[in-house]
This record gives structure tokens, sequence and C-alpha cells, in this order.
């Protein structure tokens, strides 16, 4: 009953920008069809009338209200920065939209 | 030939032409920045132009464990803006994470709401110039987040030599936006660019009257993605579409439909297809240019967002947020005018002109609506054309011209002065009254100097005196003309005139 290919695998990975050797897809790829399996099994018991959970706690409506907190101060938040200039993050050249 | 980035150019068709021959069909998505105080799901403050990274949490830097709360008052806002636009209002519905790698986006991810907006299924009725009314059918309206900002720095900034990179400010990052999607606008044929412009225009006031943000164009409050296709008539499938995205005026809107239209029915009078693509508005030179092609990289990955609960608006919430909504501007402007009893040709300049809470402003000010829009829509509209600004943003408030007609009508200036207090105003000399007193503009109103003036004038003119005093009045305005000479126009030339009479015809 699996779908899941080796490259959908390869795909989904490159999406998530993971590099994965012919090895690590082959593993991953027989590991993640057992995963996969087992959702699915799930699906043949749950009937229409079961709504989809998206949330493990039957919360709803958690408002925060709209009153500001202090920033990280600016050392703080480039703190963990590889690089940084003028108090703003440094990242090489981004590969242009145009 | 074909452009660096490998699209052939092509050359443009004429618009009439391409409307004559092909049928446009477009959408526009419109982005809004709320202007909440806080962020969507964090509680930094929502600045504009401040210090960089200094308006940020651990959630808006997506650093790991941070955990995001909705903001309330955002959800409050998206609900004002889709009941405004006639929309049904989910009973419940979830956020998403639209999974991409950009560096403005730190958790690599936007949290968004996919399937389920909090707002579906709306229209609007949007006006245009001429007054005719074009219904824009909406299909969704949902909430989601802002970016952060990239300035790229190129090599040639001798900064870091021979290299090129990019710097990341996330004050903006997180500040919560609403996005307007309409459903593919049909029917419009060659009015397609004007109707495009005016719903962005519809929104853009309908933002600012439901309180909602700030909704100013120039600093990316609102911006806008215009979708086009052409197709060859109103019975054919809907062609190809482009998307140009980050269109950020008004008439950036107009001119980048109108572009399209022209290039695409170039491409396929060539025989050509279009290609589904991004592409980029130019303001420069009025063009747009490829930029990624719609591919895999589009694959979003879009899943339920485990870390926030679903968004279930109580009923009797939004019951009271649909009955506490102010008046639409369409409503209020027609109202308005009868109010002001403006022809409609005038309440159309006004309305292109922006001119209608600055009217309204100096009308409550306590100037007529006659004399409002004789100052905004006259004299000022001139200085504002003068300086390339908008009428709004004249260093003049509606409050000093309501003061500046109360002074005509109290008789103290009269309207030439009335013009010279006003350029003082603007040229910042402070308040009309300041302004009427440092420049000694009063009208003089004692009747001690203008006798003394009328009597010099008569006695350097004694042959019209005679004139006069033998009972013929014709020449009386050349004393008058003397007189307001003398007092550099500031008499009132109708106690002038009576107080001639009276020194020439003793009782």
């Amino acid at each position: 009953m699996s779908t899941l290919s080796r490259d959908e695998v390869a795909r989904v990975a490159a999406l998530a920008r993971i590099d994965l050797t012919p090895a690590e897809l082959d593993r991953l790829a027989g590991e993640l069809r057992v995963i996969v399996d087992a959702v699915a099994s799930v699906s043949t018991v749950a009937t229409a009338d079961v709504p989809a959970t998206s949330h493990p706690l039957p919360l709803m409506n958690v408002f925060r209200a709209d009153i500001p907190e202090p920033s990280l101060p600016v050392a703080e938040v480039l703190a963990g920065a590889p690089a940084a200039m003028e108090g703003k993050f440094l990242v090489p050249q981004i590969l242009e939209e145009d | 030939m074909t452009t660096a980035n490998g699209t052939p150019e092509v050359d443009l068709v004429d618009y009439d032409d391409a409307v004559a021959r092909y049928d446009p069909v477009f959408g526009i998505e419109v982005h809004v920045e709320l202007g909440t105080r806080t962020k969507m799901f964090c509680p930094s403050i929502v600045v504009f132009g401040d210090e960089p990274n200094t308006a940020v949490s651990p959630v808006s830097l997506g650093l790991p464990g941070a955990l995001p709360v909705v903001n309330g008052t955002a959800v409050e806002y998206a609900i004002r803006i889709g009941l405004a636009l006639n929309c049904s209002i989910a009973e419940t519905c979830r956020f998403a994470r639209k999974n991409y790698f950009y560096p403005d986006v730190p958790k690599n991810f936007q949290t968004s709401q996919s399937d389920e907006p909090i707002a579906y299924d709306g229209w609007l009725d949007v006006e245009l110039d001429d007054g005719a009314v074009f219904r824009v059918d909406i299909e969704r309206a949902h909430m989601e987040e802002d970016a952060g900002k990239n300035t790229h720095v190129g090599g040639s900034t001798g900064r870091i030599q021979g290299a090129e990179y990019s710097l990341i400010d996330y004050n903006r990052a997180g500040i919560p936006l609403v996005e307007v999607v309409t459903r593919p606008i049909t029917g419009a044929g060659m009015r397609t660019p004007e109707v495009a412009r005016a719903y962005v225009q519809t929104l853009r006031d309908i933002f600012r009257a439901l309180d909602v943000s700030e909704a100013r164009m120039e600093r990316g409050n609102v911006r806008a993605d215009v979708n086009l296709s052409l197709r060859a008539t109103s019975d054919s499938p809907l062609g190809t579409r482009t998307e140009t995205k980050n269109v950020n005026s008004f008439r950036a809107v107009e001119r980048a439909v109108r572009y399209e239209i022209s290039r695409q029915a170039a491409i396929l009078d060539a025989g050509g297809s279009i290609t589904q693509e991004t592409r980029h508005w130019h303001e420069d030179t009025g063009t747009t240019t490829a930029g990624r092609i719609k591919s895999d990289s589009d694959d979003y990955r879009y899943f339920p967002e485990p870390d926030l609960a679903p968004v279930s608006p109580d009923r009797a919430w939004v019951e009271q947020i649909r009955a506490a909504l102010p008046e639409m501007p369409a409503a209020r402007r027609r109202r308005l005018q009868g109010d002001w009893g403006f022809a409609d040709a005038e309440m159309r300049d006004v309305i292109n002109a922006s001119a209608v809470d600055i009217i309204a402003s100096t009308v409550a000010a306590g100037a007529s609506p006659a004399a409002a829009r004789k100052w905004w829509m006259g004299e000022l509209a001139r200085t504002a054309k003068q300086l390339d600004v908008e009428l709004a943003d004249l260093t003049i408030t509606p409050t000093q011209v309501g003061e500046l007609q109360w002074l005509v009508d109290a008789g103290r200036i009269n309207d030439k002065l009335a013009r010279q207090v006003l350029e003082g105003v603007l040229a910042g000399e402070g308040g009309p009254e300041q302004v009427l007193i440092a420049r000694g503009l009063e009208v003089v109103s004692d009747d001690g100097p203008l006798l003394a003036a009328i009597d010099a004038a008569l006695a350097a003119q004694p042959d019209i005196a005679q004139k006069i005093r033998s009972g013929n009045l014709g020449p009386v305005g050349s004393i008058i003309g003397a007189v307001m000479k003398t007092t550099r126009g500031q008499a009132d030339a109708g106690r002038v005139r009576e107080l001639v009479l009276e020194r020439v015809t003793p009782a």
C-alpha cells in the first residue's frame, strides 16, 4: 500500500536542503516507508466523522494581549550570528530572485 | 535578443490593439501590515525605521524552543477586514507553516494560513474615476507574518573586496499581515488597468477607515502582487498567467497591468506561449522583467502549525465587531457629498485628489464646505502640484485652513490678503493669525488711517474730487484704487467707498 518512492524521498530532501548520499537515500526510503505505512493504517480507522487533529491539546483561541515587551538587546541578538555588520546579520550573497 | 536572465525581449503591442484582440483576466494579492502595537506571535514592538534588530524576540528571530502566541488584536483586525469585504468568517481556522529557505525568514518557514483562512467568499464594489462601479470577488483574507528586511550589498562598495553579501534586519519579521486574495477578475476589458488600480486604492481606503493600518503605500504597509493572463475571447479557457510582485503604488499597479497586457499580447501574436513566472516591476523604466520560473521550489510543504492552537472566533464576538464597523469610505463619500452639496464632478475631483478627509476636517474646523473646497482644490492644489507632493503632505493643516477662512469671514482679511497669509503658513511662518500679525496684513478697519489716505488721494486728484462733488460718481473707483495702493491692499474697498462719499458730500 505504500506510495512513498525513493524519488519522492530525494525530492523532499532537496526541498529541505538535506544532502543525502545514495546509500542514505536507500536506507531512509525504507525507514520512512515503514512510518508512512503505519500512519496510513490509521486512515483506515479514522472515518469522516473524526475531525483531523493538528494540536494534541483540546485548546482554542489562545490569544495574547497586544502589549509590547522589551526587545532582546542587540548584542544578544547578534551573539549567535556567524557574522554581523552595522547591527545587522551578515549573510553570504543570496541567490537573488532578479 | 534576450535579457540577462534569458527571457526573450518583445516589441510591445499597442495597448488598444492588445485589448481589442485579447480578453485580460487578472487577480490581485494585497498584503497589509496591521497597525497593532506588537507582532503577530510575540510581544516585540511594531516599529518603522528604527535601529536594526532592536524590536525582536526569540520568536521573531526563530530561536530554537521559542513558542509563538497569537496576538488577539491582530485576529480582531483580520475579522474587521473580512467583514468589511463582505466575507464569511471561519467557524474555526488554523495557522500553517509555509516552508522555504530565505534569510529574511529566520525560522525557515513563514507562519501563514493555507486551506483554512479566517475570512473567505466576499466581494468589494470598486468605484472608478468616472463613477462607474465594478464588483470584485474576494476569495479569501488570511493572517500571516511579515519577513525581515534584506539589504543587498554589492562588491563595488569596497568594504569587502570583491565580495557580495546581504545584511538582515529582523525588526519587520513577525509584523502581522493580512493577505487579501481576489478571485480571477474578468469583464473589465480595456479598463482592466484602471480597475486594478481602483481596487487597490479602495482597499487602502478601507484599511484606513477600519483603523487596522496606517496603510501607507510608500512605507510598504500595503503591497500588491498582480496576476495577469490573456485569452482569445471571454469564452476561452484562462490563459497562462504571470505574477508581478511588489507593485507598490497605485499608479504602478495601473502601469504594470497595462505593460503586461501589451507584453503578453506581443508574445501570443508571435505564436509564442506565456511562461508561468514571477516578474518584477521596475518603476524607472515602466517595465517588468522575468524572475523565478514557477517550479519545484514553490512546493511550500504547508502543514498545520503545531505550536499554535486553532482560532475559533466566538460568533458573539464576530457580531460585536460587525456592529462596531465604521461607515465604509464609499458610503461616507456619498453622505458627505450630500451634506456638502457638491456636484458629482466637484466631488470626483475631491476624491481623485484624495482630499475627502482633508475637506471634512476643514469643515469640522468651522469652514463652509464651499470655502474648504475652494482653498484645497484651488490655491493649495496648485501649490501641491508645484511641489509635486500630496495635499496631505503640505505644511498646512485643515484646522489652519479653517482658521484662515474664519479670518476672511470676520472681515479681518480679504481674499487677496488670505493668499498672502496662506503663503506665510506654507513657508512655516506659523498659523494664520501669527502670519497675519507678523506680516502686518490685517485689513485696515480703523477709519482714521483710511480717511487720511482718502484725503491725500482727493488732494492729489483735484479734478476727480470736483467731478464727484458735482454728483458724477463714475471716477470714485480711481480714488478707491489710490487708497488701496496706499494701504497695500489692506483696506476694505466697500468701507473706503462709503468714506469717500461721506467726505465729498458732507451731510
